[in-house]
């Protein structure tokens, strides 16, 4: 699990919410330029452990060395380090609703930058372009898009400050088959073009396939797999098995309570 | 379950939650005089609690004024009725109920659409956005709304206080016959600048309290529609009961002087 060169390295991670540990030591590296997937059921803390990286979420133990620097004591100083390369793409887009979308994209340029008005409309309309939506679309408001609308302006605003990161929560959850490839296939192009490190978590094995240069699983609070796309039909792990093909009878048990 | 256990239980979180409270109102407050200030965020919240809550708490103003002239007279066995009716008046209007009842009409409008506001945002991820984007959230959604509100208010009140002494003007002169020119002779020989003041000073702390329970609140909301409702729900409760309170401490306070 180490590499040669990892922008991202995580050692022991721990967290835990109310007695309930979502993240039990979990070690992980990310080579710099690479596109790692974090595959793994519904409530396996990959959100916990992306927020974490972002640092959105103080862990209670453990290291996230960034560049050198480790960012888990979760000061002011390591968020302000971490959201000024990183872009996130939210689950629901998470887009401001009470601000035009070229606003939304240009948000960071306005607001943190302290870009002109112009510079940053600009700046916004060429993401827009770049995520195959016409200039018109900026003066919409966010409720006037369909979700894959929404998805791709959200991308546009991770991309827009050029970040040296990319994170992608479920991006092609809640989206059709073909506008999950649409998406998927954005966020191969863009990660490529900037030449960032990024990080994906999804349960969709489509979208974890085309957009991974590598897959983590994580079951219980555990990284317990990590292989290349190609490797992952024949990973020789059976929880790995039963996830990829999707089969309701395996090692991993549902906690489903049924009535006696 | 143990009764001692749970009472204690009980005490401790709200002993707790009014630590929180009381570091997020101290950061929020701070928020706007360190670091950058967003001008647009804080005009646009000034001219919201502001500017449109005026019809409100006119409306409440100048039907309390009028109500109150009715029972001051009802309630005088005095001959000189026409004299003192607009000294109790004016000090009850620019003393308590002014401040008091402009801070709930704008604690019911503003801290409650603060509070399903951000309370929206933080369920719908805005909030964790924001900070990936490198903007403070305390310093692009707290700080200008708690500014706006703390400077709002007194201005509020003081319209209120006018307002609220012309309906017993009205009710006096109109309903009553009382002669005008006594009615507003009365009001100015007694009423004193420190009454207005006072009442001034408690409309700012009352906006400060407003905003910071609209913003708390809405701030650590959590779980989707019901977590917004709870939030909303729970800021205008507290906004008012600190209002009130805060009311009681500012007034024992400016009689002791």
């Amino acid at each position: 699990m180490s590499s040669e060169n990892p922008k991202i390295s995580i050692r022991n991670l721990t967290k835990s919410f109310g007695g309930n540990d979502v993240l039990r030591r979990v070690d992980l590296d990310v080579e710099k330029g690479k596109s790692l997937v974090v595959i793994g059921g519904s409530g396996t803390g990959k959100s916990v452990l992306v927020k974490s990286v972002l640092g959105l979420i103080k862990p209670d133990g453990g290291e996230i060395v960034v560049d050198g620097r480790n960012i888990a004591r979760n000061t002011a100083g390591d968020k302000k380090f971490m959201a000024r390369q990183s872009g996130m793409l939210f689950q629901g887009a998470a887009l401001f609703d009470s601000l035009k979308v070229w606003e939304n994209i240009a948000f960071r340029l306005l607001h943190a930058d302290g870009k002109s008005r112009a510079a940053a409309r600009e700046k916004a309309l060429d993401c827009l372009a770049q995520v195959g939506l016409a200039a018109e679309v900026g003066d919409l408001a966010p409720s006037e898009l369909s979700g894959g609308m929404q998805k791709r302006v959200g991308l546009a605003r991770a991309i827009a400050a050029d970040p040296e990161i990319l994170f992608f929560d479920e991006p092609t959850t809640g989206l059709d088959p073909i506008m999950a490839d649409v998406i998927n296939n954005l966020i191969v192009e863009r990660v490529k073009a900037l030449g960032a490190t990024a990080i994906s978590i999804t349960h969709d094995m489509a979208s974890a396939r085309k957009i991974a240069d590598e897959i983590a699983m994580l079951y219980q609070g555990k990284i317990i797999w990590r292989g290349a796309p190609d490797e992952i039909e024949n990973s020789g792990n059976p929880m790995v098995e039963q996830f990829v093909h999707g089969r309701a009878d395996g090692p991993i048990k549902m906690q489903l309570r049924r009535r006696a | 379950m143990n009764v001692f256990a749970a009472t204690g239980r009980m005490t401790l979180d709200a002993v707790a939650e009014i630590g929180r409270l009381s570091a997020f109102g101290v950061r929020g407050g701070l928020s706007s005089f360190t670091g950058r200030f967003y001008w647009k965020a804080f005009w646009s919240a000034l001219a919201r609690i502001g500017f449109t809550s005026l019809p409100v708490v006119g409306l409440t103003a100048i039907f309390t004024g009028g109500a109150l002239a009715l029972n001051i007279y009802e309630g005088s066995l005095l001959p000189n009725t026409e004299s003192f009716l607009p000294q109790i008046l004016g000090v009850s209007i620019v003393r308590e109920l002014g401040p008091v009842l402009a801070a709930l009409m704008v604690a019911g409008r503003c801290s409650s659409a603060m509070a399903a506001e951000i309370g929206t945002m933080r369920v719908t991820e805005q909030i964790d956005a924001m900070s990936t984007l490198s903007v403070d959230p305390f310093k692009y959604l707290v700080a200008p709304r708690i500014l706006a509100t703390t400077i709002a208010l007194p201005f509020l009140v003081l319209i209120a206080d006018i307002i609220g002494v012309y309906g017993g003007y009205l009710v006096s002169v109109y309903a009553l016959k009382f002669s005008a020119p006594i009615y507003v002779q009365n009001l100015i020989d007694f009423l004193s600048m420190d009454d207005v003041t006072s009442g001034l000073i408690k409309a700012a702390v009352f906006g400060f309290l407003i905003s910071v329970m609209g913003c708390y609140y809405g701030y650590t909301s959590r779980g989707g529609a019901g977590g917004v409702g709870n939030a909303t729900r729970t800021a205008v409760v507290a906004a008012a009961v600190a209002v009130l309170s805060a009311n009681y401490f500012l007034t024992s306070l400016f009689v002791d002087f």
